[in-house]
């Protein structure tokens, strides 16, 4: 139930957005978001959005991994 | 379509990797719980036991709202729907979930007025539309969806929406993780709610390390997601050094999302809840603050008075305190099934009885 997936924001009316999962549009609430602007990745959950995801931290988890995988291939 | 923030943590030559690197690091025995029905739905539908060696277990826990939720609140709901002026609106999650005499779902084949939403706000609309009903969102779900109807509740309170109500069984999750270390199960690491913590912050585990000496990675729900938390579990484990890292730091910071806890903190206050399983745990549910009482349900719906015994052999409460496993059950894929469930366990997606139904019953 704690389900939320990754969304983009494609056009903001108030406190709400439409949002994007793979090209399904669905709606969001954006009460709990400071700052939302079109293009930034929300997670959704049951019908508003929790967070924003930040891109840059993403990328940096994807470092890790990716420094991870290549010590083991040396 | 590709998936932005998804599809990455799913590739196959790095979970791969990361599974080495586990069986490599993994010099003990080790259990670690799952605390989010999200996870354990995850962790089987990837089959991430296949990819561990045999001393790691993972343990499934008390995370999925729909399976705590006692029968009690069900009878309510049920209550409800018999009152004539009611619309009862209600995640799709819990109308299969069996109460004394009937569900949710049986009594909207009967002619009970209950409809499926995806969110509060959704309910609020069947509200605006139907202003001779009263209209009844069943408020379950964890810190990840107790901001979202509070967001709701203000929301009706400012458009003086007066013919909308909750049945509240919002809960939170620091207290059943409490309650089961407590009890004494073996649980040498937390794999901690990722969305629970989007909202919460990871500070809500620090409790975890500092008083029990157990130690907590609050983790995303990809495979690469959860691989990584394992291995960071495992050398938590090996180093002695318990604390609480946040692997899912894409979505998860130390203080959460304060705006989504001042809607929470405005509008609910803490009071002792039933979880299935477990009883009452103190100050582990939410409850309408006072300036906002007159939006609960409780108000109007006659007192239920059911003395339900749930069926003896079913194992539930055992499963949702991490005792026991779904193929410990007597019940389980025999006369319990998805489309047959006895306990709640077996009703919700996320349930470990449902999910090891779909994952592994022919293994």
């Amino acid at each position: 139930m704690c389900l939320s997936i990754p969304a983009k924001i494609v056009s903001i009316d108030g406190d709400m957005a439409d949002v994007s999962i793979g090209g399904t549009i669905f709606k969001a609430g954006l009460h709990m978001i400071e700052n939302p602007e079109i293009g930034d990745y929300i997670l959704l959950h049951a019908g508003f959005a929790i967070q924003k995801i930040s891109g840059q931290e993403a990328e940096e988890t994807l470092r890790i991994l990716r420094e991870m995988d290549d010590a083991m291939n040396k | 379509m590709s998936m932005k923030y998804i599809d990455e943590y799913r590739d196959r030559d790095l979970i791969i990797k990361l599974a080495d690197l586990i069986a490599e690091s993994a010099e003990n025995d080790y259990a670690f719980m799952e605390v989010c029905g999200g996870h354990t739905a995850a962790i089987h539908r990837f089959g991430i036991p296949a990819l561990l060696p045999d001393n790691i277990k993972l343990i499934s826990g008390p995370g999925c709202p729909v399976c705590v939720t006692g029968t009690d609140y069900i009878d309510m709901a049920i209550a409800c729907s018999q009152m004539g002026d009611v619309i009862l609106a209600t995640f799709g999650d819990l109308i299969r979930v069996p109460g004394s005499e009937a569900t949710l779902e049986k009594m909207s084949e009967a002619g009970a007025d209950v409809r499926i939403v995806f969110s509060g706000m959704e309910a609020l609309d069947i509200a605006r539309h139907n202003p001779h009903k009263k209209i009844v969102f069943l408020a379950i779900g964890f810190e990840t969806t107790a901001p979202g109807t509070a967001v709701t509740v203000k929301q009706a309170e400012k458009e003086k929406i007066e013919n909308f109500y909750i049945l509240c069984a919002h809960k939170v999750m620091p207290p059943a993780m409490e309650a089961i270390v407590k009890e004494g199960t073996t649980i040498n690491g937390f794999i901690c709610p990722g969305h629970v913590a989007a909202v919460t912050g990871s500070l809500i585990f620090e409790f975890l390390p500092e008083k029990y000496n157990i130690g907590c990675v609050v983790t995303g729900f990809e495979p690469a997601d959860i691989m990584q938390s394992l291995l960071m579990l495992i050398q938590q484990v090996n180093s002695k050094k318990p604390e609480v890292e946040i692997q899912y730091k894409r979505a998860v910071t130390y203080g959460g999302n304060r705006s989504a806890q001042l809607y929470m903190n405005e509008v609910f206050g803490y009071c002792d809840a039933y979880w299935r399983g477990f009883g009452i745990i103190k100050e582990s549910g939410l409850t309408l603050n006072n300036d906002y009482k007159s939006f609960d349900a409780e108000n109007f719906i006659p007192p239920t008075t059911k003395n339900y015994e749930e069926d003896k052999r079913c194992i539930c409460p055992q499963i949702l305190r991490g005792i026991k496993e779904p193929g410990d059950c007597p019940l389980f894929a025999k006369l319990c099934i998805p489309e047959n469930p006895i306990g709640a366990c077996m009703v919700s997606p996320e349930g470990a009885c449902n999910t090891w139904f779909k994952y592994r019953v022919n293994l």
